[in-house]
């Protein structure tokens, strides 16, 4: 089912998921993929981490926020406190959700790890790992982690959402 | 009142419910008033009496880790913020 990550992060198909809110897939455009990726490139051996805000109940990426690694660390990464509570009142004032929460492993997989996992706590949230341990490949995989509970799901890399099937019918897509 | 504003993953104990009303001149006070109204949410704040590391709390845009932690002061009027720690790494 799923992509077992980088290679097929390239592949892009205009047609995915079945319905209006597909689930086990995470449609994103190219260009996020490629901010997240250049995002962690950028800041390796240290852990990058950021978000992509949508509108609420679209489930759709729109909007690129790399954060600062308060922690500025190659093993763990925190958003600073202050730099959290600026980035919900922001989305909140847009009618915006974290769709994508994203980190980088520098030397590991890109799976989440125990760390990962007791610290995630938004269910509706794509968790994307990019693991930047190869010089030449990227690793981009995403995950639901929900009670504990870690879901793969698959990866599809569009130019854009307009054939895309994600949100609402009645959320303009402002990207487009 | 203080108004709180209840992140998504603790509004199944406010009923889906983004921001609710509670009383209480300390952060520790608050959320015991938080707890006999929305019951089960104290557990998901505090423990062994102290705060959660996973959790960050803000009486009007403070965190209160640099304010006393649940001593921290709320006034009648504050606005308080619940948000769930964004952090992890490769272990």
């Amino acid at each position: 089912m799923s992509p077992a990550g980088c290679e097929s992060y390239r592949h892009r198909s205009p047609f995915v998921g079945s319905g209006p809110y597909p689930e086990g897939v995470l449609v994103i455009r190219a260009d996020l993929v490629d901010e997240i990726v250049a995002h962690a490139r950028r800041d390796h051996p240290d852990e990058a981490c950021g978000v992509i805000a949508g509108p609420e109940g679209s489930d759709r990426p729109e909007r690129f926020i790399p954060m600062l690694n308060a922690a500025r660390s190659p093993t763990f990464y925190e958003f600073d406190s202050g730099d959290l509570l600026r980035l919900y009142k922001d989305m909140d004032a847009r009618g915006e959700v974290p769709v994508v929460i994203y980190h980088s492993h520098t030397a590991t997989e890109a799976y989440p790890s125990r760390t990962d996992i007791s610290y995630a706590s938004e269910p509706e949230a794509h968790y994307v790992v990019v693991s930047t341990r190869e010089e030449d490949s990227n690793e981009f995989r995403s995950f639901r982690i929900v009670d504990g509970v870690v879901t793969e799901e698959q990866v599809e890399v569009v130019e854009t959402y307009m054939f895309a099937n994600t949100g609402a019918d009645d959320v303009p897509d402002r990207s487009a | 009142m203080a108004t709180v504003s209840i992140p998504t993953i603790l509004r199944t104990h406010t009923g889906g419910e983004k921001t609710v009303a509670a009383a209480g001149g300390t952060v520790a006070e608050l959320i015991d008033d938080l707890e006999s109204r929305h019951s089960g949410i104290k557990a998901r704040l505090v423990t062994d009496g102290a705060l959660h590391r996973f959790v960050n709390i803000y009486v009007d845009d403070e965190d209160v880790r640099f304010a006393g932690g649940l001593d921290a002061p709320v006034k009648d009027n504050s606005t308080v913020t619940i948000l769930p720690a964004v952090a992890g790494g490769m272990r």
